[in-house]
Order: structure tokens, then sequence, then C-alpha cells
């Protein structure tokens, strides 16, 4: 047996023991300082090819850019060789999830200049078919958001009850995801005999949905602490970045183009409200589309009500010359602003076309919010800023 | 919400003359002062205004502090007729476009273009929105050539944050360059490409090497047909029409 350490020895070791110590904790200070971490391209968060370079001190997040261009197809050169119904195919693609909404814009701003308004039955159907496809675009955001804090279980509700959906955009158009079913001076067809009855059938049955998101997964103790106060985004950085939909609303801007710049549609002829969270975090952004989900299927079915009469089609002629002018038309998509400046020469073609898109803007927010968050954050914020890539990259 | 939509109908019913949006110009030209050159409204669709591009930054800060807060987009027009990236071999558009010999046609057609007017090839254009007020403008300012490229503009990404990437995009389509800008690099396009795709100057290969086999779609209809057509359309325009 040693005999007992001397007190100088115990001393010694302490001293040697703290020394360790605080060479590991200078060493852990320069490790962590210069930690990139690359999400993407391929990522379940970035619905499509979207890189964010990360740079991170330990768990915290220093700066956050998103890199992307991985699908850009350079829809605003095409456009500008292509005559105003071929560039509506182009057109669907962009938002590839609420197809119908995205040709609406474009369509009216080609009305517009035409001086062509299209007869009032084929403002209501565009209204609803408008309107379904925000449902079904924003419910698989609905569920998706559980994907980003571990649940998978909404997720596969969200996919079923889309389908339902679909399949009442795909009995008009024939399209499940590229409907390309608008034209200009109204729709290519009339709806078919027993679609409304149908219709309000999977509206109920939506509405149900948006009950149970709100149980399972809103209503959660774990999801509230991964959302709650994350990726705060007050109203005033939003409204300079230019962010529009749901993710203004969130942060308390009370705007939405369909009451505020309603451009002839049937939004005004029915009774409903725009909803706005004060909060402006990952919560609030979830909590406002799931409202406006359940708000747009009373819409539905208000308007599925009430469709007048009448032709479908407004008189145009068989070749669409558009004449010389700009127009900008813009709508409140399921994802924001989109609009569509045209400037037209008198010819069959646009001569150039700017794309509003509103993913782009709202993800440009993400340089802002991301400084200072935690790691895990990062994919729940991303989630709930909610951009669908082929409406940055365009 | 029922309570906001009240005011915003009766706006948009009183288009045709459109004294909103006629008042919301005289008001803004007021404000900006002399760094307005043109307004021009479009009854009950838009409101145009052509700022001097020396203003270009203040006349941003401006419209931000009266309340136009809300920054919808920001890029840019080259207003050439280029041949080349038109094709008019392909009698696309042969008519109003692409007829550079035309001169004088040209520059008069011009004009009824341009909502705001303005003469040089690039223009910048920009869009505010004011969530308050319900009400929108779109924002013009002609950007001077220099030595043939475009002389560089004033960054206005310390008036609304969310110009930068807006501004990254006009300057890798269209080339044009942002003073004060502090990352100005491509965003969609590999960093090592050359070129400024949305320049009407800049070929569209693909379609140079293989024609657009949408042109049949727009070949011309014979007078006569085309009359025929057009009589068919219209009676069932008006049969469908009659039992409304």
């Amino acid at each position: 047996m040693s005999p007992p350490p001397t007190a100088s020895a115990l001393r010694e070791q302490q001293a040697y023991v703290a020394a360790q110590a605080a060479d590991a904790r200078v060493n852990v200070e320069l490790d962590t300082g210069d930690m990139t971490l690359n999400i993407g391209p391929q990522h379940p968060a970035t619905h499509g090819t979207l890189r964010i370079a990360c740079q991170l001190d330990g768990e915290q997040v220093i700066s956050a850019e998103p890199l992307m261009g991985y699908m850009h197809r350079g829809y605003e050169k095409l456009c500008e060789v292509r005559t105003y119904p071929q560039c509506t195919t182009l057109i669907n693609r962009i938002d590839w999830l609420g197809s119908f909404a995205n040709e609406v814009p474009f369509i009216l701003a080609a009305e517009q200049l035409m001086g062509v308004e299209a007869p009032p039955r084929a403002q209501w159907i565009r209204t609803i078919l408008f309107e379904l496809s925000r449902i079904a675009n924003v419910s698989l955001f609905l569920g998706d958001m559980g994907v980003q804090v571990g649940a998978l279980t909404p997720v596969f509700f969200a996919f079923r009850d889309r389908e339902r959906v679909l399949n009442q955009i795909e009995e008009v158009t024939g399209g499940r995801f590229h409907p390309n079913f608008d034209r200009i001076g109204g729709l290519k067809d009339d709806i078919p005999r027993g679609w409304i009855a149908e219709t309000h059938a999977v509206m109920a049955k939506m509405r149900g949905f948006c009950d149970e998101m709100e149980d399972l997964l809103m209503g959660n103790e774990i999801f509230q602490t991964r959302c709650r106060s994350v990726g705060v985004i007050p109203g005033d950085v939003a409204l300079s970045y230019g962010l529009s939909g749901a993710n203004l609303r969130a942060s308390g801007v009370d705007w939405d183009l369909r009451r505020d710049a309603n451009p002839g549609l049937a939004w005004d002829q029915v009774d409903w409200r725009v909803w706005t969270h004060p909060d402006g975090d990952s919560f609030a952004r979830y909590w406002v589309r799931l409202q406006e989900t359940r708000e747009a299927t009373k819409i539905v079915d208000q308007l599925l009500d009430g469709i007048p009469s009448g032709p479908i089609m407004a008189k145009v002629p068989r070749i669409i010359k558009v004449p010389a002018g700009e127009a900008y038309v813009s709508t409140e998509n399921p994802l924001g602003e989109m609009g569509y400046y045209v400037v037209s020469k008198g010819g069959l073609g646009p001569f150039r076309v700017k794309i509003r898109t509103p993913s782009f803007s709202n993800i440009s927010v993400v340089p802002w919010v991301m400084r200072g968050t935690y790691v895990p954050d990062i994919i729940t914020i991303l989630g709930s800023l909610y951009f669908i890539l082929g409406d940055i990259d365009r | 919400m029922a309570d906001g939509t009240g005011d915003e109908q009766t706006d948009d019913a009183a288009a045709p003359g459109d004294e909103a949006r006629e008042a919301l110009a005289a008001e803004l030209s007021e404000l900006l002062g002399d760094a307005v050159v043109e307004s021009h409204v479009e009854a009950g669709q838009n409101l145009w205004l052509r700022v001097d591009i020396e203003q270009w930054h203040a006349a941003m800060a401006a419209l931000r502090d009266a309340g136009f807060a809300y920054f919808g987009f920001l890029s840019a027009i080259d207003w050439t007729d280029a041949p080349e990236g038109r094709y008019e071999d392909t009698e696309f558009d042969a008519a109003g476009v692409g007829e550079e010999d035309d001169e004088a046609s040209s520059a008069t057609a011009e004009e009824t273009v341009r909502r705001g007017g303005g003469e040089t090839r690039f223009q910048l254009l920009a869009q505010l929105h004011s969530p308050a007020r319900h009400a929108a403008v779109l924002i013009k300012a002609d950007v001077p050539e220099a030595d043939g490229a475009p002389a560089s503009v004033p960054s206005i990404i310390d008036v609304f944050s969310g110009a930068d990437w807006h501004e990254r995009e006009a300057h890798e389509m269209f080339g044009l360059v942002f003073d004060g800008h502090p990352n100005l690099e491509h965003i969609y396009l590999p960093t090592e490409f050359e070129g400024h795709p949305l320049r009407k100057d800049f070929p569209l290969l693909a379609r140079a090497v293989k024609p657009w086999p949408g042109v049949v779609d727009i070949e011309e209809i014979p007078p006569e047909l085309e009359a025929q057509l057009e009589a068919e359309v219209m009676a069932e325009f008006e049969a469908s029409g009659a039992g409304a």
C-alpha cells in the first residue's frame, strides 16, 4: 500500500488537471468555430433541391446561406419565345403542388391587356379550382410539418386526404398536378355532372382532416415545444423581405390579396375572413395555414352553392394576339403573392414576363432568421416557411 | 374579415375613372417631388411611377416611409427588339416585333407600350405595396448606358432587405451593376457562366438549333376560314349566353 500523497503532491496533481481542462476548453472553442454544415441539395425538408450552407459554432448557427439554381429552368426567357397559350404549360410547373393557382394571374394579366373579361360562371369555377389547389397544396404542408419534428403519421393522413381533393381537380380538368385548364377569356370546359355534391362531401372530409391535424399535431406538446418562439419574424422584417401569404399573416400583418386587391375573381361574393397571428414563430405559421385551409373549404362550399349559369368562355379570337402594353397581376396563391408582369408588344407571344414567385422572397429571409438559432431548429423553420423549389428557381 | 372588405370593394367598383389611383399618383408625385419623371394610371389596373435614376434610392426610401413597406419585387426590362432573340425565320410574331429595319414604326409603337414612358434600353422595375392602404405602386427608372454597358445603379438593399436577392438576379440576368450591394454574385447560374440570359441579344440556343414545333399551331389561318371559324365561335357564344 502506497503512502498517502503529500499536500504538495496533491496540489501539483490538481494544477495539472486544471491545466488539462483549460487546454481542453480552448481546443473545444477553436474546433467549433469553423464548422460548416451543408444541408441538401437533397433533403426531405427542401421540397426539391435547395442547398443551405450553414456556419456553426457548436450547436448555434452563425450564418445560413441558401444556394439555389439546381432547378432553374429559365421560364422568363422561355416565355418570350412562346405564344400566350403555350406559356401556361410552363407556368403550371412553377409551384407544382398548386398548379391551377399558378395559371390564374398570368391569364388575368393577359386578359387585362386584351380588355377581355371572363363570364361570371368561369370566374366562379376558377375561384373554386383556385381554392381547391390551395387546399391540396397546404394540406400537404400540414402533414409534412409533422415529419420535420419527427412525427410520421400526419403526413400519411395528408397524402390520403389530399388525394380526394386531387380527384376533384382531376375530374374537372383531367390533370391531377398540371391541369392547364385556364384559358384567356374563360375555361376549357364546364364542370361535370354530379361534381358539386361530390366536392361538398370532400370539403367536409377536409375539415375533418384539419380537426385531425389540430388534435394530432398542433395540440401535441413536443410539437409546441419545437415550434413556439422558434424562428420569430417580426412584421416589419417580413414586409421588408417581401414575405407574403401565411408567412406574412403569421407575423401579424393583416394583408390578403384575395380581399385587398381582388383582380376580379369571386372571393368578394362569399363570406370569409383573413386569419392572422401576432407571434411570427413557426407555430404561428402552422396555425395560420391550418385556419386558412379550413377557411378555404368554407369558401369552396359557398361558391359551389352559388355558381351562376351562363357561358364559360368569353368571345375571344381563335388566335390570341395581345395588344401592346404592360400589366401586373398578382393573386394570393397557396404559398403567397404570385404575380406576373407581362410586357406585350402586340404579338402572339409576350415580350417579357417577370414572374414574381412567393417562395423566392419567402426564403430570402432565411439568412436573417437562422442567425443564432440551433441546429435542430433549422429544419423546423425551413419547414414552417414552406416553399416549393420550382417556385424559387422557376 | 367583414369589416375590412366593404371599403376595398367600393374602391374597385370605382375603377372606370379610377379616382383612387389618380389621387394616389398625385399624392406620391408631390411626396417625391422632382424625382418623378412621369406617372401613368391604367384605370382599374395599376399605377406606374417613373423616377429619375439618380434619385432611385431616395424615392424608394421615401415610399417606404410613406407606408409602402411591402417589397414586392425588383427586376428589369430589356427593351431592344432583338431578332436573334425572336427567331423571325420561324415566322413567329412576324407582325409587330423583330423588324429591325423599321425604326420609325417601332419607335412609335414603343411609346404606346411603355407605361410611364422612357427611352433607354434597360429599365429598372420594382413593385411596392402598402398593406395599410391596400394600394400598390410600380416604380420604374431608366438605366442610362455608358460604353455599351448599363451604368451602375444604386442598391436599395439598405431600404428593403429583400432587395438583396432580386438585385443579384437582375445582375446576372441583365448585367446591371448595383452600387453598394455587398455580395453581387450569381444567384442561379454557375459562377463561371458568361453572358446575361435575359438580355434580348442572348440567343436561346436550343431554339436556334431546333425550330420549335409549336410554330405549326400558330400558322396563319386563311382569311375565309378564319371568318367562318369566327362566326362559329360567335354562334356558340350567343347560344350559350342566351341560356343564362
